[in-house]
């Protein structure tokens, strides 16, 4: 089942929570909305889950258009963020939920929802739980009690809201391998809600940035990484190290300085040079790009971590630079940064 | 907290002084006054109980003060709960304004609601004279002892089962939707479910209000033996011919019945807690 | 997010959004209909009723009734036996919550549930149980005769009455309210050296001031509208132990029916007042619960 968005719009009084959105999401595939809060991802969601309805646009599932029907006609499985059980039914219960609904004509047998309810407990490993209450459960539990119930209606889509948001780290992280483990096995059409880089690059197949409403880039995890399409998404995702220069005529300044950087077809006018701090080598003073004074250091496990102020511009840039861990640093040294990799975006209006 | 034994850390002053009073002050006010009424009671033979209780006015009494109440908390129990889901889930002209007046009846003294449900009611009234130019009439009956006991109870089912269904996330209605549950199935299996422990307990006090409710009723009551004679009023006129034992007898059986409802409703919210709790 | 009555209107070809998180307008109007004339069926029109009986026959008529001596010795009574009860279970309340909420102990609940229980009894049975203990035939009934003290048909009996209906109003509000506070606070005074008393004065009573006003609000509507506990203890007679719902009984049954609504409208005007600044105070009382969070 593939989803598309087209034009999306969507506006909370003032506030524009989507504005002009078009995604595409193939069948089979794990995908991960990724950004702020604020940014829209959540609104994306539950308009594709049809719990909000969009201002303009189009939602397609395999080309037919899901808007004209309501979320319970859509046969999309929701996972909310706070997994949102009855509280007044057993686990079992609350699985077996979505098929007792159905219509007389379409439900199964006792027997057969029994079956079901069961081999979805065994699925998400918790069918020894199928007679506690939520309020018994821990919050890992919930979360997989949740799965299954939106799993029970062998839905076409499943849609998960900041899955993990709720849980301790240690639980986090396990689940989302497991998460990962059960999509290679049952392969519907996943789109899950994150605001965590981590998890998104660990668990999904592709990345949706996104950014007050708008959607920044759309890649795997290597890509948006190593090819970030814009100033927001290098910034956003993996550490980058920051500095306001100006283009023009070819030549990248830093302050008064003439950087030994290409432009990279950037736009004349006040930019932002982004480095990955894995990529700004630090070397012997007068042996680099740029020039600065150690501030401070300090040791990270392998390598050393320095601050160094950089002159230029308006008094001193601060930043932040790995070392390997043999290298004798002290403050006061001065160094030379070159960049190995960087890209240079427009600064934004 | 501190399982099985007493363990006296706290360093605050006057446990011994204040716990003391308290005592005292419960036995006094409380405690002994109830016990003389069992007192007074023992001093019946079993027969001569029976005799009492099984009477034709007494037992016309009783069923009328049980059967009323009980009649006016189901009345509660349903318009309540339509007053509740019109209070929190629409807004409409003056809604503020109705949701302060639901607790009229607490605040309003008994005697008022009684003077004032009659005056209501009565053949001139405003309501009463419709009501009977179609046939119907209300005070001086046991229909109007109905309304008066609907009219104290109205708080109980509203207040109990307000902050319940303002506190359920908008969540389980929206996973109960994606799920394919129509409306109906949303309101019956999810939740209507979650409200009923509050909604049970809203009706188990309407109801026990109602049993022994007296100011509101009487002057609406008509007060004819065994037709629209209420049990409370019965101890009165018992009290006012020197029979205390016969009036004695009377509260011993409505009071028992309410601890009873008392201890249903701990029950029923116990019931609701250990569901809602880790074990 | 609250559901408004009417959601955004719907471009008609998303018909689908009136899905199933609310009822049909149809349903919507009905329930609100149902809804708004109950209440004013059984709350609305009573109370109008007390106010358009007392003013039946025009302001000076009104006036006039409430200057009557038995009008106003019922009125001077009934702030007699208010300031009774109230004070007493002020007292009780402050102290049993100190008692219940600061400590930790065997029965607790029990002893709360026995604080509750005279919410449970009805208010004739609350009379009656008086009237078994001090009345003529009573259990001390006997040995207060021959001592000469009246309780039973007189002002003692009334205020023991009304104070045995309102017991858990003030204890109740309190013990929940020093419950979520806990002991922290007193632990510091008392460990900053002030005594017992001084870290009840300073700091525990200024925590719990809108708990305490809300309990006495209560207690005091209650105290002063108390029907059923003090008709049966009261005797009825005129100028001496009727209370103002008494006297509006009396009144109502001579037939006076202006003069009793007159009486009536000032103990409607009670239960006003009580309403609002209950209201008023629920906001103060939220303030002091999340306070501490």
């Amino acid at each position: 089942m593939t989803i598309e968005a087209r034009n999306i719009v969507k506006q909370f009084g003032a506030f524009r929570a989507l504005d002009d959105v078009d995604l595409r999401v193939e069948g089979g595939e794990l995908v991960a909305l990724l950004g702020p809060s604020g940014s829209g991802k959540t609104t994306l969601l539950r308009i594709i889950a049809g719990l909000d309805w969009p201002d303009a646009g189009e939602v397609l599932f395999n080309g037919e258009s899901a808007l004209e029907r309501g979320a319970g006609e859509r046969n999309v499985g929701f996972v909310f963020q706070h997994y949102a059980l009855f509280r007044h039914m057993s686990v079992f219960e609350n699985v077996a939920f979505g098929l007792r609904v159905q219509p007389r004509r379409l439900r199964r047998s006792e027997a057969d929802i029994r079956k079901r309810v069961n081999d979805l407990l065994d699925l998400v490993q918790i069918d020894w739980l199928a007679n506690r209450y939520p309020g018994q459960l821990s919050g890992g539990q919930r979360q997989r009690v949740a799965l299954a119930r939106a799993l029970a209606i062998e839905p076409r889509i499943l849609l998960l809201d900041e899955p993990f948001g709720a849980l301790d780290a240690k639980v986090r992280k396990e689940l989302r391998r497991w998460l990962r483990s059960l999509h290679d096995d049952i392969h519907v059409t996943s789109l899950f809600v994150t605001h965590d880089q981590e998890e998104a690059l660990e668990v999904a197949d592709r990345i949706v940035v996104m950014d007050k409403g708008k959607i920044e880039q759309i890649g795997t995890p290597e890509d948006v990484y190593d090819n970030p399409a814009t100033a927001f998404v290098h910034g956003f995702i993996g550490e980058s190290i920051m500095l306001p220069v100006e283009v023009g005529g070819g030549q990248v300044r830093f302050g008064p300085k003439v950087l030994d950087l290409e432009s990279g077809g950037a736009a004349s006018g006040p930019s932002r040079l982004f480095v990955r701090r894995h990529d700004m080598v630090l070397g012997p003073a007068g042996n680099g790009t740029l020039e600065g004074a150690v501030k401070r250091v300090r040791a990270f496990g392998p390598i050393l971590r320095a601050d160094v102020a950089l002159p230029g511009g308006d008094g001193e840039t601060m930043i932040e630079v790995d070392a390997p861990r043999d290298r004798a640093l002290k403050p006061g040294d001065i160094v030379g940064l070159k960049p190995r990799r960087y890209r240079i975006f427009a600064a934004q209006a | 907290m501190t399982g099985g034994q007493l363990e006296q850390r706290n360093v605050l002053p006057g446990f011994g002084l204040t716990m003391g009073l308290t005592l005292t002050w419960l036995s006094i006010i409380v405690l002994i006054p109830l016990a003389a009424l069992f007192l007074k009671t023992s001093e019946l033979s079993l027969t001569e109980f029976f005799g009492i209780i099984g009477s034709r006015r007494t037992l016309s009494a009783l069923k009328l003060s049980f059967g009323l109440a009980l009649a006016a908390a189901v009345i509660n129990f349903i318009m309540g709960m339509i007053v509740v889901w019109a209070l929190v889930r629409y807004d409409f002209p003056l809604r503020r304004l109705f949701d302060a007046i639901v607790d009229l009846p607490f605040a309003l003294p008994t005697a008022v609601a009684g003077v004032a449900l009659t005056a209501l009611f009565a053949e001139k009234g405003w309501l009463g004279a419709p009501l009977a130019a179609i046939g119907i009439k209300v005070a001086f009956t046991p229909l109007g002892i109905f309304v008066a006991m609907i009219f104290i109870g109205i708080p109980f089912v509203v207040r109990t089962v307000e902050p319940v269904l303002a506190d359920l996330e908008i969540e389980i209605e929206e996973a109960a939707v994606s799920l394919g549950a129509t409306r109906w199935h949303v309101i019956t299996k999810v939740i209507v479910p979650s409200l009923m422990p509050a909604m049970l307990t809203g009706f188990a006090l309407a109801f026990a209000r109602a049993v022994g409710e007296y100011g509101s009723v009487i002057f609406i009551a008509g007060n004819l033996p065994n037709v629209s004679e209420i049990a409370p009023l019965l101890i009165v006129i018992r009290l006012s011919e020197f029979r205390y034992a016969d009036a004695a007898a009377i509260a011993v059986v409505m009071l028992v019945v309410s601890f009873l409802i008392i201890f249903a409703i701990n029950r029923i919210q116990r019931w609701s807690l250990t569901r809602a709790m880790s074990r | 997010m609250s559901l408004a009555t009417q959601p955004r209107a719907l471009p008609p070809t998303l018909r689908a959004m009136a899905d199933a998180r609310t009822e049909p307008a149809a349903v919507r109007v009905l329930i609100i209909g149902l809804a708004v004339t109950f209440l004013t069926v059984f709350i609305f029109l009573p109370l109008l009723v007390v106010f358009s009986g007392a003013l039946a026959r025009g302001i000076g008529v009104y006036l006039a009734a409430l200057a009557e001596p038995e009008a106003q010795s019922a009125i001077r009574l009934t702030v007699l036996v208010a300031a009774i009860s109230v004070g007493i279970n002020l007292v009780f309340g402050v102290i049993a919550a100190w008692a219940i909420a600061k400590f930790e102990f065997h029965g607790k609940t029990l002893l709360i549930t026995l604080i509750d229980l005279p919410f449970s009894v009805s208010p004739v049975i609350s009379g009656l149980i008086f009237v078994l203990l001090f009345g003529a035939q009573g259990v001390l009934g006997p040995w207060l005769m021959g001592h000469d003290v009246q309780i039973i048909f007189a002002v003692p009996g009334i205020a023991l009455a009304t104070t045995f209906v309102t017991f858990p109003f003030v204890a109740r509000e309190l013990i929940p309210l020093m419950q979520e506070q806990g002991t922290q606070e007193e632990e510091a005074a008392l460990s900053l050296g002030a005594s017992g008393l001084r870290t009840f004065f300073r700091v525990t009573l200024p925590n719990i001031k809108w708990g305490v006003l809300y309990g006495v609000l209560l207690c005091n509507a209650r105290a002063m509208g108390e029907f059923g506990a003090v008709s049966v203890v009261s005797g009825h007679i005129r100028g001496e132990t009727n209370t103002m719902p008494l006297l509006v009984e009396i009144l109502y049954n001579e037939y006076q029916f202006v003069a009793s609504f007159a009486v009536a409208s000032l103990l409607a005007l009670l239960a006003l007042v009580t309403l609002v600044l209950k209201t008023a105070l629920e906001g103060h009382l939220q303030g002091s619960r999340d306070h501490d969070h």
